[in-house]
This record gives C-alpha cells, sequence and structure tokens, in this order.
C-alpha cells in the first residue's frame, strides 16, 4: 500500500486483540438489511464499539473464534458521500472477506454494492437475508442462478430467527472474489501499478476524491459510466435469477405511503411526539429520575459519599467543596451520570431504536422536508429537533446525520437557542400554568416560535456553503424487534456514557472552583443592573440566570420564589429559554462543533436572551 | 419537463439528473438516466414521493426540480 496522507486515516482500528493470521471479515450492506443482527450473533457480548479515528461514526468489532468481525454502517455504495461511507470504505478496503447482507425483496437496489465489492476483487459471502419475507411478498430467488451469475456462494437467511447463520458461517471458508466486468479489470489492472491495490484503483477510478488524492493517483473520473454499466450487469443478474409479481400492496406498504401525506401523517406525528414527552419528559424525567436521582443518590449515596470524604480532608476545607459541596466532583457526577442521566439515556434510546426499527423516522423526515427547507435544512433534521425537546446534548450528537456541516450548524444553533429541554419545558409550563395561563401561554408560544424561524432564515442566509436536498429511501414498515431494540439500546447507552462522564467531571471541577474562588458570586452581582433595570425583574432573579449557566432548567425553577406578576414570568421565561444552553450540552456542543462556533452560540444566546427579553419588556409596557 | 410535473400513479421514463451526486445515489437505489420508474408523486406539502421496484425514495422538491422526465407514451 501507498503512503498515506494525514487527512484520510488509512488502517481502521480493530479495537479487539487480532492474533497473527487472523482474518478481517467485514460485514457489509445497505441501511435496514439486518447486518447488526449478524455481528451480535457470530460476536456474542464481547464486541468493542468505539468512534472510528477523525469521524462520529461509531463502528463494532469483535472475535469469532481466531477471526475478527467488523461491524460497518449502512450504505448504498462504496464512496465518499458522507462520513458513514468513508468509514465503511476504508473498512472495506483492508477486509480479507466481506459478508454482505442483502435485502431478498429488494435485490436490484442491494446488488449493486454486492457487484461494486465484486469489482473490487475483494473476496465475498452474500447473505440473502428476509428470505422468508420475499418468499411472503411473492418474490422467486433462484439462489444457485444468483450464485452463479456473481460467482460467489450465496446462502438465504432469515436473520430475526437466526436462520441460516450456521450454513453462512460454513460458506465463510469459501468466499471467493466474484464476476466483475473483463473490460473494467482491464482498465484496473492498467492502474495497480500506481494505485496500490484494486479496491484504490476501483474508487480512483470512480473518481473518489479522498482515494486519489491518498494514493497521489488522478485519472479522468469515469463514475458515471461505471455506475450505469454496473447498474446494467446487476440488472441483468435480477432478471435472470428473480421471478416477481406485478406490484400489490400490502397492509404496511398501504399505511406507509398514508404516514408521508399531511392528513394522516400529522396527527399521527402528534401522537407520536406526546406519546414521548408523556414517557421521557413526564414519567422517566419526573417519577424515575425523582427516584434515582432523589431518593437514591441525594438520599443514601451522596451522604454516604460525603461521609467517605469527610473522614479524609475534613468538613470545611477547599479540598472537600470541590470534592463533594454542592458542585462535588465526586458527588455531582455521580449523582448526574448514575442518578439523572442513565434512566433519560436508557428510556430515550429505547423509544428511539423503536422508532428507529420500524421504519417510522425517514417518514417523519419526508413530512417535514418543505418546512424544514425553509431554514437551510432538509428532512433530516427534524429528528434532532425532535430529540432536542427531549434532551439537547442527546439531540446535538445526532446532528451528525445531517448531510452538510452547514445543516449541523444551523441545527445545533437553533436547539441551543430556542428549544427548551423537557426538564425546563416542564418548569415553564407550571410558570405559565401559575401566571394564569391563556394570553401569557400564547405569548410565549408565539414569541419562541417567531424567534426560531428567524433564527433559521438569519443563519441560512449568513452561513457559507450549500444545503443538501432530501434523498432518502423509505424503509418498509415493520414490528420493532424486541431483541433488535435491546442490542441497540444497550450498546449506544453504554457508548454515550463512556463519552459523556468524562466531560461531567470536568464540568463539576470548573463550577466548584468558580464557587471556591467567589467567581460565582461575582457573576451574579454584575447581572444584577440587567436584570432590573433592563428587563424589569428583581434583583435576585439574577441568582437564576447565574444558575441558568449550569442548567436552564435550574434557572427556570429559580424563578419560582420571586412572586412575580404575569408580564414578570412571560419576560423572565422568555429571557431564561433564550438563555445558554446548560454545561452538559456545551460541552457536546464543543466536541462536536468546536470552539469557535460553541463560543459564537453561547455568547450569541446571552446577548439574544436579555435583548429579546428586554423588548418583550419595554413592549408589554407599552401594550 | 421535470418529475415536479408528473401524473401521480402513472410510469414515466427518466431523462436527466442534472446532480453529481444525486445521479450517483440514484443509480445506486436502481434509477438510471432511461429508467422508467413505477411513479412519481408530488406530496402535498412535501417532498416527491418515487415509487420504483417496491422502493419509495422521498426526493427533495428542489432536486426533483433538476430531474427531467418524459412520458413513457411520448417515447
Amino acid at each position: 500500500m501507498s503512503a498515506t496522507t494525514a487527512t484520510a486515516p488509512c488502517c481502521p482500528s480493530p479495537t479487539v486483540d487480532a492474533p497473527a493470521g487472523a482474518r478481517r471479515i467485514v460485514l457489509v450492506g445497505n441501511p435496514n438489511v439486518g447486518k447488526s443482527l449478524f455481528f451480535n450473533a457470530f460476536t456474542g457480548l464481547y464486541v468493542d464499539v468505539s468512534n472510528y479515528p477523525g469521524t462520529t461514526v461509531a463502528v463494532s468489532s469483535g472475535r469469532m473464534g481466531d477471526d475478527v468481525v467488523l461491524d460497518t454502517p449502512g450504505i448504498y455504495g462504496v464512496s465518499s458521500f458522507n462520513d458513514e461511507e468513508t468509514v465503511a470504505r476504508d473498512i472495506v478496503m483492508e477486509a480479507d472477506v466481506v459478508l454482505n447482507v442483502v435485502d431478498a425483496v429488494h435485490l436490484e437496489r442491494d446488488l449493486f454494492l454486492t457487484q461494486q465489492i465484486i469489482d473490487m476483487g475483494i473476496p465475498m459471502v452474500v447473505a440473502l437475508n428476509m428470505a422468508d419475507e420475499a418468499r411472503a411478498k411473492g418474490v422467486e430467488i433462484d439462489v444457485e442462478e444468483l450464485s452463479g451469475r456473481l460467482d460467489v456462494p450465496v446462502v438465504p437467511t432469515v436473520a430475526v430467527r437466526r436462520e441460516g447463520f450456521d450454513q453462512v458461517r460454513a460458506a465463510l471458508a469459501d468466499a471467493r472474489p466474484g464476476r466483475s466486468d473483463p473490460e473494467l479489470q482491464e482498465r484496473l489492472a492498467a492502474l495497480l501499478d500506481r494505485a496500490g491495490t484494486r479496491p484504490e484503483a476501483l474508487l480512483v477510478l470512480e473518481a473518489d476524491r479522498y482515494v486519489s488524492e491518498r494514493t497521489g493517483v488522478s485519472v479522468e473520473g469515469q463514475r458515471d459510466a461505471i455506475y450505469q454499466d454496473r447498474r446494467r450487469r446487476v440488472d441483468a443478474v435480477v432478471a435472470a435469477a428473480v421471478r416477481q409479481p406485478a406490484g400489490r400492496s400490502d397492509l404496511g406498504a398501504r399505511l406507509g405511503r398514508a404516514l408521508v401525506r399531511p392528513l394522516v401523517g400529522i396527527p399521527v406525528l402528534a401522537l407520536t411526539l406526546f406519546a414521548m414527552y408523556e414517557v421521557i419528559g413526564v414519567f422517566v424525567a419526573g417519577t424515575v429520575v425523582g427516584f434515582t436521582e432523589g431518593t437514591v443518590m441525594q438520599g443514601h449515596v451522596e451522604p454516604f459519599l460525603r461521609g467517605a470524604i469527610e473522614r479524609v480532608t475534613g468538613s470545611s476545607g477547599t479540598a472537600y467543596s470541590v470534592l463533594a459541596g454542592e458542585f462535588g466532583v465526586v458527588t455531582m457526577t455521580v449523582t448526574y451520570i448514575l442518578g439523572l442521566l442513565l434512566p433519560l439515556v436508557i428510556a430515550f434510546y429505547l423509544l428511539m431504536s423503536t422508532l428507529e426499527d420500524s421504519g417510522y423516522l425517514p417518514r417523519i423526515a419526508a413530512l417535514s422536508d418543505r418546512l424544514m427547507s425553509g431554514i437551510g435544512l432538509n428532512g433530516r433534521a427534524i429528528i434532532p429537533m425532535i430529540l432536542g425537546f427531549g434532551w439537547i446534548t442527546m439531540a446535538t450528537m445526532t446532528t451528525r446525520i445531517l448531510g452538510s456541516e452547514r445543516e449541523r450548524r444551523i441545527a445545533t444553533a437553533l436547539m441551543a437557542f430556542a428549544i427548551p429541554c423537557s426538564a425546563q419545558l416542564g418548569v415553564v409550563v407550571a410558570l405559565l400554568a401559575a401566571a394564569g395561563g391563556g394570553m401569557i401561554a400564547l405569548a410565549y408560544g408565539a414569541i419562541m416560535v417567531l424567534i426560531f424561524g428567524l433564527i433559521g432564515l438569519a443563519l441560512d442566509r449568513v452561513l457559507p456553503g450549500k444545503s443538501t436536498d432530501l434523498l432518502i429511501d423509505l424503509p418498509p414498515l415493520r414490528l420493532p424487534r424486541p431483541r433488535n431494540v435491546l442490542t441497540k439500546t444497550y450498546h449506544k447507552t453504554w457508548m454515550f456514557l463512556k463519552e459523556v462522564s468524562l466531560y461531567f467531571v470536568a464540568g463539576a471541577l470548573l463550577l466548584s472552583l468558580l464557587e471556591v474562588t467567589g467567581a460565582l458570586q461575582g457573576l451574579q452581582g454584575l447581572l444584577a443592573p440587567l436584570t432590573v433595570g433592563w428587563l424589569g425583574l428583581p434583583s435576585a432573579a439574577s441568582n437564576a440566570f447565574v444558575m441558568g449557566f449550569v442548567r436552564r432548567d435550574f434557572g427556570a425553577a429559580g424563578l419560582f420564589d420571586l412572586g412575580l406578576g404575569g408580564t414578570q414570568i412571560l419576560v423572565a421565561l422568555v429571557t431564561i429559554t433564550l438563555f445558554v444552553p446548560c454545561i452538559a450540552s456545551v460541552l457536546i456542543i464543543m466536541k462536536e462543533r468546536g470552539r469557535a462556533f460553541t463560543a459564537a452560540v453561547w455568547f450569541g444566546s446571552v446577548g439574544l436572551a436579555f435583548f429579546v427579553g428586554g423588548v418583550v419588556a419595554k413592549l408589554a409596557g407599552v401594550l | 419537463m421535470t418529475l415536479l410535473d408528473a401524473r401521480p400513479g402513472r410510469p414515466v421514463r427518466i431523462l436527466k439528473i442534472a446532480d453529481d451526486q444525486a445521479r450517483a445515489q440514484c443509480v445506486r437505489f436502481g434509477i438510471g438516466e432511461g429508467t422508467v420508474i413505477d411513479s412519481a408523486e408530488t406530496l402535498p406539502l412535501g417532498p416527491v414521493l418515487v415509487r420504483h421496484c417496491r422502493q419509495e425514495i422521498c426526493m427533495g422538491r428542489k432536486l426533483a426540480g433538476r430531474v427531467l422526465i418524459e412520458d413513457t407514451e411520448s417515447a
């Protein structure tokens, strides 16, 4: 292999120990074909999930006997269109054997990737998954013909029931490079002395910019011609090996189509969001966290930890304050992570994995595409936005699914500015009720929607670059498979906790230091003129804003005991909602979008919050 | 005419996809220049829904406006 540049990491890092002579078996397939079921069955519980170096895409690796098994993100083809493809590309290019999982119902689509990997010359086995579903839909597949045409082993499987898995394992020994196009292979051979490997030569020929840069070989790109030719070969294979009935729609297909139409789609979406809010925002954030954070952590664990620390440091010194004080590195971290975050993360991933597994998420994206395109986003951005109401930290990480950095910035900023998280929303609702509801609640809602739209329009104008258009495949609606949902939830929860724990320790340490040095109280004094003079709130309200730096819902909670009037409540709530995102969010935003962006969002939201709050106060005074 | 002008429920032939990345992605989905798709329909308040070989593909309206088509009868 030729020398590599720093811009594109060349070698995936299998995080499990690989003995010498171990084969790298790489699972490849389109999204939603059941790849993860194969991975879980082959590797068991001892797998490693980690972010691929230089990207935000998670890669799982595990062991099967002496071999290493790597899972890759679902892709429709190998290239560099997005992070998922880049990661899959680099792992596939280093594969000894590819296990290609295809959806028997959609072979026209799935075999494109199969044929592309065959053209790379990598030994392969095809798992013809969802064989039962294809049969039920009347699709007849001649497996021998398919295997003969592709010239690789093809094994029918039903992954949800683990049918055919033993045969797949056995077939891996017979993996071989399949039948490519002789003329294409000649062109590749001519490039081999310069491009290194056959997969690299193919991607250079397909005008993959990154691989061209990496290998230092640039030829006139022939992607269109190669793709069209490959499409013809795949269509010929399908025509020979698959007999399909004329399209007929079952109940699932009809329901799936109704869900992207506003008349059915919008009410169903509203119901889904309401159910999610009830489960996460009310039941888990309230009842469950009340028990885990309040009763268990603050009631039993924290006093125990404080006692233990006190025995070492005494109960009054700086060391005690830093370790076990109000923002104690030991006490706050443990309470936040285990008492508050863990139940929320589990509940959250359970629901999200259920929605993901059912095929509903892409339909929400389709439904909201027009609206989102008005603010420089496309329909896919609705997913992090919905998550934002549950929990902005998590939603910020989910902006990774968006097509360009420009879109990720717009979505992250909108959430940080204008979307209250569930904990804060709870406090806001309670305060609005206290203010007499009605007009004040309406005014609050209208102001927030207006600000959201204006920020979106402004960012769309100001940020350079071009947003991507929606182009997604709607997977069939399915009943979620509990085992799949649980496995996903477990892996994602674990990965998330692993990622954020250190950030929390750092955040708690920073706050403790601010407190013991008196800087926290200083900030409070600094804010007073703004609070009283400009917003027309009592001076004690500045406490709420200082608390808001830590968590916006703490800030909102601080407004409870101030005895505010109706207008004051409106002003205070608008200000605190637009106010800076909580420490945890800030840390995640910094990790995902970088320091400069985070600083802009942070100072921008302080400025915007006080500006809009003040304008509302003055307007309300005039009216 | 473009995908935005397609009449719902009728097959049309794709003539040109004037966006490099979208063209490649469509070929992967099974839709190339020259492919006759089952139907295309502009959803109310939404994107364009393209149906082809039991697949349903959603395409933003801006992109759909850059996809040239013709009626299968006129070919």
